[in-house]
């Protein structure tokens, strides 16, 4: 697995929360600088691929493994 | 990229319905949207400082109820006195244990991303209300103010 700077868990949220806590978590971080995500929202998979497109925070990796959904965003 | 615009118009004043302009608001501003929000009417009620907002299943029914009682519980006995109150405790029960944001929380949210709210100045006055009772940092306006705004959106809502 990729290394990660910081890491939010978003566990038990639901839609649009952990959208909302992440970005304000990348608002706190340096650019380049990558997060990773847990979160057990089935929509935010798709929700995050749709935060990466329009924020140019890069997707680098989406993962579900037992009805938890990890990601990785690097900080545009 | 220039920046995007969303702009809505809320509405309405209950718990179900103050839902869509404030997750809306909050994501796009989290999206690099520049977002504003006009209340009106009912919707007035979403600006209060303390917020008491109520879903009732009178008159709605597609909302889906607890023991399938949409389907089984007379109309009528969602007019009783008290109902409105015990299937707003009951929404707010389930929504908390689903994990959704609390309406306070939502709208914290969009003050901090310095979504602009606009309160409708004609039916604050018509509905006799103080601007002690809303929330800070809102502004006034009327249709004209709206349109600003508005004309300029890429994305115009109405809820």
């Amino acid at each position: 697995m990729t290394g990660f700077d910081q890491e939010l868990d978003a566990s038990g949220l639901n839609c649009p929360l952990p959208i909302l806590r992440a970005k304000k978590t990348l608002s706190s971080m340096e650019s380049g600088k990558i997060l990773r995500i847990i979160a057990t929202d089935p929509g935010s998979v798709k929700d995050f691929e749709a935060f990466s497109k329009q924020t140019g925070n890069e997707l680098l990796e989406s993962a579900e493994d037992g009805g938890k959904y990890m990601f990785l965003l690097r900080k545009g | 990229m220039t920046e995007k615009k969303l702009a809505i118009i809320a509405t309405k004043g209950t718990l179900d319905w103050a839902y869509p302009p404030f997750i809306l608001a909050s994501t796009a501003s989290a999206l690099g949207y520049d977002t504003q929000v006009f209340f009106t009417f009912y919707g007035l009620q979403l600006l209060r400082k303390k917020l008491n907002l109520k879903v009732s299943p009178l008159g709605n029914p597609g909302m889906p109820m607890p023991l399938g009682m949409d389907k089984w519980f007379p109309v009528i006995g969602t007019a009783l006195p008290g109902m409105e109150s015990v299937m707003s405790a009951m929404m707010r029960k389930k929504m908390k244990a689903k994990g959704v944001a609390t309406i306070e929380e939502l709208r914290d949210l969009c003050i901090e991303a310095d979504v602009k709210m606009i309160a409708c100045q004609m039916t604050v006055d018509l509905f006799d209300f103080t601007p002690s009772e809303f929330i800070d940092g809102i502004e006034y306006g009327g249709a004209a103010t709206f349109f600003e705004f508005a004309g300029e959106s890429d994305i115009c809502l109405y809820v």
